[in-house]
């Protein structure tokens, strides 16, 4: 079955979209990314989407989902490279990608992930220390 | 006086199509040399309506027409099935009112999309959507 690569990075993982998916192979994506998250204890999900050349509200929904079922398992996401055209056909097509973190390309998003990863260590840290 | 320079039908009878189009859609924006912005709005807008054919539709086609409106040029799409219809239209045009799983933004979301935007349905015989967009 066709598949997108996910790549493990220590604690993250990186998801690059290089190709225009069927529908079939968004809803792979998805069940494929929260096994992994799963198995490899991931904190951080990492989708580059600068090559994709439209999202639709079906790629736009598999986002959204992908963004709240790595928030239940512990794991943060950001989404990165968005095309401008796609921001703006995203926003008046309707969909804000509410609860999405983005970052402008992938340098930035995995600084983003690191950060929000280490603030949440520390919170963890000092929460153990005081008992 | 709107005059159509080219015509071609294309099949939506699988997921599969549903990208076909969005290819086929994409070079035909191109070659009217609209910007970047309206060719990403017209392939999302057909990209929605082509998975309604498929998914609500139970399959049908898509009819692309290049116009010349004078000087100007645009990219008509027309969208026909054969299936079940729709029953409450003004329903159907509202944000986010699904019959299916999807988020209900696919007929609404489209029609912000382009500059016409047109849509019969009978029930027990099929729906047609009609867009179209203009090189402004």
């Amino acid at each position: 079955m066709e598949r997108i690569p996910i790549l493990k990075m220590g604690d993250f993982l990186l998801v690059t979209i290089q190709v225009d998916m069927h529908d079939r192979l968004v809803m792979n994506l998805q069940d494929d990314l929260t096994e992994k998250i799963n198995k490899f204890q991931s904190k951080g999900v990492l989708i580059d989407i600068s090559a994709l050349e439209i999202v639709d509200s079906f790629i736009g929904r598999m986002i959204a989902n992908i963004a709240a079922m790595s928030r239940v398992l512990d794991a943060k996401t950001v989404v990165t490279g968005m095309q401008p055209a796609v921001a703006i056909t995203l926003v008046e097509l309707g969909l804000s990608l509410e609860g999405v973190q983005t970052a402008l390309n992938v340098d930035r998003g995995i600084a983003l992930l690191k950060k929000v990863v280490e603030a949440e260590e520390m919170f963890v840290e000092k929460d153990t220390e005081e008992l | 006086m709107i005059t159509i320079d080219k015509i071609d039908i294309r099949p939506i009878k699988s997921q599969a199509d549903i990208v076909y189009i969005r290819q086929a859609v994409r070079d035909w924006a191109i070659q009217l040399k609209f910007s970047i912005v309206d060719q990403t709005k017209i392939i999302t807008a057909a990209s929605e309506l082509a998975r309604n054919t498929f998914e609500y539709g139970k399959g049908g086609e898509m009819k692309l027409e290049s116009l010349s409106d004078g000087l100007k040029k645009g990219l008509r799409l027309t969208f026909e099935d054969k299936g079940p219809g729709i029953e409450n239209m003004d329903l159907a045009l509202t944000d986010g009112y699904t019959t299916g799983g999807g988020l209900g933004m696919g007929l609404t979301g489209a029609r912000r999309l382009v500059n016409q935007f047109e849509i019969k349905s009978t029930v027990g015989e099929g729906t047609t959507v009609t867009i179209t967009k203009w090189k402004l």
